[in-house]
C-alpha cells in the first residue's frame, strides 16, 4: 500500500486483492474467538479524527485499532478545539506533535484527507470526505462480494439511489471497475452527476435495469444534503419509482447497502429483513478489512518509515 | 469620472532607446526611440535618432514598448481587508504588471454604495496610488440586491461604473431600474452574471471532473442564463452593459448576438480562463484553482481565445482577488473563490497565447489597454507624440519563473506559481510618472 489511503485510485487491483487476503486470512476469524485481540500494532498510536456524525465507521475503526492493540484516541469535532475556531491545518499540526502512526479522518469536505496529509507524517486513512470517497467502505464491499461470489471479474452491479451525494458510490465505481466488474447506475437524473457516463458506467433511470445484474447496491437517501434544493418532486414519488423491495430482487441477486438504511425509502422493509441482503456481513467484513488496512499501511511502509527515521536522526545529530 | 494617482512622483523625463514600439490603435509597430519630457511623449523617432542630452536613458534593446494596460476588474480590498491588499500595494502590483490604471470593485467593507465612502477612497489614492485608480460604485445598497445605491451621487463623486460583483443582482426589476439610473449619468453596469440558484452552491465547473471528484458543480448555464437576462434587460433599457469575466463559449455567442442587434455591450475575460481549465483541480484539489466563475473545459477555453481573437470579447481583465493565506489553506470546498492576477496577466497571456501563435500580439494589446480604457471612458494610453506617458516596456525574449514571493501584492494566491514564462515588465510609466522599474 501507499503511505496514505485517500482514494481507491491509490490501490491497484493486486493491492486490493492482497489487502483483502490479509483481512480474510489474519483477521476475519478473530471476531469469533473469546480473546478478540492481537498484539500486532502494540505501541502504535491511531487517532480517529471525526468531523461528521458517524456510528458504524467510527466504531469499526476504533474497534479495529483496539483489536490490533494500538492506542486509539477518538477526537470528535464538536468535542475538540474546532468549536473554538481552530483551522483543520492547526488541529492536525497539533495532533501531529503527538507523533501518531495513523490518522483516520472523516470530514464533510472533499479532499480534506489529502489536505491534512501535507501537515502530518502519519499515515492518513480517508474514512469519508464529504461527497468525495470512502475507500475502506469500498474495500469491505469488495470483500463481502468475494465472500459471496468468489471471483468478481465480469460481475454486473447496479448501484441504486442517491448517487450524486454518495462518496460510497464514487469509491465503488472506481473499486468495482478495478476488480473487472460492470457498473450500472440507477437513479433519477437529479440524483446523478450530470456527466455520470464519463465515469465509465452505464446510466439508467429505471429499476427495470436491475434485470440481469448480479448485485444490487443500494444507497441511503441523504436527505440531510437535500435541504434547500428540489432534487425530487416528492419523496412519495421517489419511493414508488426507486424503492427496492423483495419483489424487485431476482433469483441469485444479492443486495448490499452501506448503512445506515432508511427502511421504506430506498429499501423495502421486507428486503431489509430478508436473507437476500448482505448488510450485516458487510459490517462484519468492515472490521476485518479496516484491521487489514491499518496493519498493511504500517507494515508495507515500514522500510520507508525507517529510512525517514534515519534521516531525522541524522538531521538532528 | 475621476481616476486618481499620487501626485508625489515627479513627471518623468527620459529617453527609451531602441524599443519595438507597438500600439495598434495608433497603427504603429516600429523600432524607435521614445523621448519623454515632463511626463509626456515628446517624440517618437527612428531608433538611434533620439537625442538624450542630460536625460536619463533606458536601453530597450528591442524590448516591446506598449500602451500601458488598464484593468477593469480588481479587488483592492480597501476599505476592510487591508491585510490582503490596499491601494498602495495593489497599485504597485499593477505597475509591476505593466498596468497604468486599475478599476477597483466596490465589494468592500463597507461597500462603496455612497459618495462618502468613494470620496475617502479617492483621497487615499491621491496619496498612495502608484498608477491611476478608478472606483466602481455598487448597484445596490450594501450589495444586498434590494435598494439601489446612491448611484447618481457616486457618479458625481467619480465612479466609472456600477457593479454588485461577487453578489450578482438576482432581482430583474432592480436590474432594470439600475440600467435606467445608470443611463442618466452615462455609466455602464459591470455585471457578474451568475444565476446563483442554478449554481446551487457549486465550487467548480460542473462536468466530468466534478463528477469524478464529488464536488458540487456550477453549470455553465448558471452563467449563460444570467448573461442572456442581462443582455435582454440592457437592450430594453437602452443601457450600457459590461459583462464581467466571461467563462464559457456560449456566453460569448450570446454577447455577439446582442451586439449585432445593437446592444451597447462590452465584456471581459480573465487570464486564468484563457490559460487554464478545470483539469488543474483534479491533480490536487489546490484552492489556487478555485475561482468564480470556475475554470471550465478546454472547449470553453478555446472558444474564449477565439472570441477574443474575433473581437467578440473586447477586454482582458484580471479579477485580481487577493486572499489571506490562512483563508486559502483549507480544504477546497471551504476556500474562498478568487486568485490574484495583476502581476502575471501579461506574461501568462503573452507566453501561452501570443508566443504560441494562438493570438496576435496586437489583439492582446488592444484587449489589455485601448479597449478597456474606452469601455469605462478612462484616459486611453497611446504611444503618440503629445500623449501623456502611459506605457510599459516588456522583455519578451528572456524566460523567467513566476515566484509569488516576489509579488508586490500583499497576497500570494496565484494560479500560476512556478510557471516559466516570457514577457517580463521592465518599466511602467503611469500618468507621466515612473510607477515601476525592474531593479
Amino acid at each position: 500500500m501507499n503511505w496514505h489511503l485517500l482514494s481507491m485510485n491509490d490501490l491497484s487491483r493486486d493491492e486490493i486483492e492482497s489487502v483483502l487476503a490479509t483481512a480474510r486470512k489474519d483477521f476475519l476469524e478473530l471476531s469469533k474467538r473469546d480473546i478478540k485481540k492481537v498484539p500486532t500494532l502494540r505501541g502504535r498510536t491511531v487517532i480517529d479524527l471525526f468531523y461528521e456524525k458517524s456510528t458504524r465507521t467510527s466504531t469499526s475503526f476504533e474497534l479495529a485499532g483496539k483489536r490490533l492493540s494500538a492506542d486509539v484516541i477518538n477526537v470528535k469535532a464538536d468535542a475538540s478545539a474546532v468549536g473554538k475556531g481552530e483551522s483543520l491545518k492547526d488541529t492536525v499540526l497539533t495532533l501531529n506533535a503527538y507523533r501518531p502512526d495513523i490518522i483516520v479522518l472523516r470530514h464533510p469536505h472533499v479532499g480534506a484527507p489529502a489536505f491534512i496529509s501535507r501537515y502530518t507524517e502519519a499515515h492518513v486513512i480517508n474514512a469519508g470526505d464529504g461527497k468525495g470517497e470512502h475507500p475502506t467502505q469500498c474495500l469491505l464491499d469488495i470483500f463481502s462480494l468475494q465472500q459471496e461470489f468468489g471471483e468478481l471479474e465480469g460481475l454486473k452491479v447496479a448501484i441504486v439511489g442517491d448517487i450524486l451525494h454518495s462518496r460510497v458510490a464514487r469509491s465503488n465505481i472506481i473499486g468495482f471497475g478495478k476488480m473487472g466488474m460492470q457498473v450500472r447506475l440507477i437513479a433519477p437524473p437529479a440524483l446523478l452527476p450530470r456527466q455520470a457516463a464519463a465515469l465509465g458506467v452505464e446510466v439508467s433511470h429505471s429499476l427495470d435495469s436491475l434485470a440481469g445484474v448480479d448485485v444490487i447496491y443500494l444507497l441511503r437517501m441523504q436527505r440531510e444534503r437535500h435541504e434547500g434544493a428540489n432534487f425530487l418532486p416528492s419523496l412519495r414519488e421517489y419511493i414508488s419509482n426507486y424503492c427496492v423491495s423483495l419483489r424487485h430482487v431476482g433469483r441469485g441477486q444479492r443486495v448490499l447497502h452501506p448503512g445506515p438504511i432508511n427502511r421504506g425509502i430506498e429499501i423495502g422493509a421486507d428486503l431489509a429483513d430478508s436473507g437476500e441482503n448482505l448488510i450485516l456481513q458487510q459490517v462484519e467484513a468492515g472490521l476485518a478489512v479496516r484491521m487489514a488496512v491499518m496493519y498493511r499501511i504500517i507494515v508495507d511502509n515500514a522500510a520507508a518509515a525507517a529510512q525517514a527515521e534515519v534521516k531525522n536522526i541524522q538531521a538532528v545529530g | 469620472m475621476i481616476a486618481t494617482i499620487s501626485k508625489r512622483g515627479l513627471r518623468a523625463n527620459l529617453l527609451i532607446r531602441d524599443a519595438r514600439v507597438v500600439d495598434p490603435a495608433q497603427g504603429i509597430d516600429t523600432r524607435a526611440d521614445v523621448l519623454i519630457e515632463k511626463g509626456q511623449i515628446a517624440a517618437i523617432e527612428p531608433a538611434g535618432k533620439g537625442k538624450a542630452e542630460g536625460l536619463e536613458m533606458v536601453e530597450a534593446g528591442g524590448s516591446l514598448l506598449l500602451p500601458g494596460f488598464v484593468d477593469l476588474h480588481a479587488h483592492l480590498r480597501t476599505p476592510g481587508r487591508e491585510d490582503e491588499e490596499d491601494i498602495a500595494s495593489g497599485t504597485r502590483a499593477a505597475a509591476a504588471g505593466g498596468y497604468v490604471a486599475v478599476c477597483a470593485m466596490p465589494n468592500t467593507d463597507p461597500v462603496v454604495d455612497n459618495a462618502a465612502v468613494l470620496q475617502s477612497l479617492v483621497e487615499a489614492s491621491e496619496s498612495e496610488a502608484a498608477v491611476r485608480v478608478a472606483f466602481l460604485g455598487s448597484i445596490s445598497r450594501a450589495q444586498e440586491g434590494v435598494h439601489l445605491s446612491d448611484m447618481w451621487d457616486l457618479a458625481h463623486a467619480g465612479a466609472v461604473a456600477f457593479s454588485d460583483d461577487g453578489r450578482p443582482v438576482s432581482d430583474g426589476g432592480l436590474l432594470l431600474s439600475a440600467f435606467e439610473a445608470a443611463r442618466l449619468v452615462g455609466l455602464p453596469l459591470s455585471l457578474h452574471c451568475e444565476d446563483t440558484d442554478i449554481a446551487g452552491g457549486g465550487v467548480m465547473n460542473e462536468g466530468e471532473v466534478s463528477a469524478r471528484l464529488g464536488l458540487a458543480g456550477i453549470p455553465a448555464a448558471a452563467e449563460t442564463a444570467s448573461v442572456a437576462a442581462a443582455l435582454e434587460t440592457a437592450a430594453y433599457a437602452a443601457g450600457r452593459v459590461h459583462i464581467a469575466h466571461v467563462s464559457c463559449g456560449r456566453s460569448a455567442q450570446l454577447i455577439e448576438s446582442a451586439r449585432r442587434a445593437g446592444a451597447q455591450v462590452t465584456c471581459e475575460v480573465t487570464p486564468h480562463h484563457l490559460a487554464l481549465t478545470e483539469s488543474k483541480i483534479e491533480a490536487g484539489l489546490d484552492s489556487s484553482f478555485k475561482m468564480n466563475p470556475p475554470l471550465r473545459t478546454e472547449a470553453d477555453r478555446q472558444a474564449l481565445v477565439a472570441a477574443l481573437a474575433a473581437g467578440t470579447i473586447d477586454c482582458v481583465a484580471t479579477d485580481h482577488a487577493p486572499h489571506a493565506s490562512q483563508e486559502k489553506e483549507v480544504p477546497f470546498e471551504e476556500a474562498p473563490f478568487g486568485v490574484i492576477g495583476l502581476e502575471t496577466a501579461f506574461p501568462v497571456l503573452y507566453s501561452r497565447l501570443v508566443d504560441t501563435g494562438e493570438l496576435a500580439l496586437e489583439t492582446l494589446i488592444m484587449a489589455m489597454s485601448t479597449n478597456p480604457a474606452r469601455a469605462f471612458a478612462l484616459p486611453v494610453p497611446a504611444l503618440a507624440a503629445g500623449a501623456e506617458a502611459n506605457l510599459t516596456l516588456v522583455d519578451t525574449e528572456e524566460e523567467f519563473d513566476i515566484v509569488p514571493d516576489d509579488f508586490k501584492s500583499k497576497s500570494r494566491n496565484t494560479a500560476f506559481a512556478g510557471w516559466r514564462v516570457k514577457g517580463r515588465v521592465l518599466l511602467t510609466l503611469a500618468a507621466g510618472r515612473l510607477a515601476y522599474r525592474r531593479p
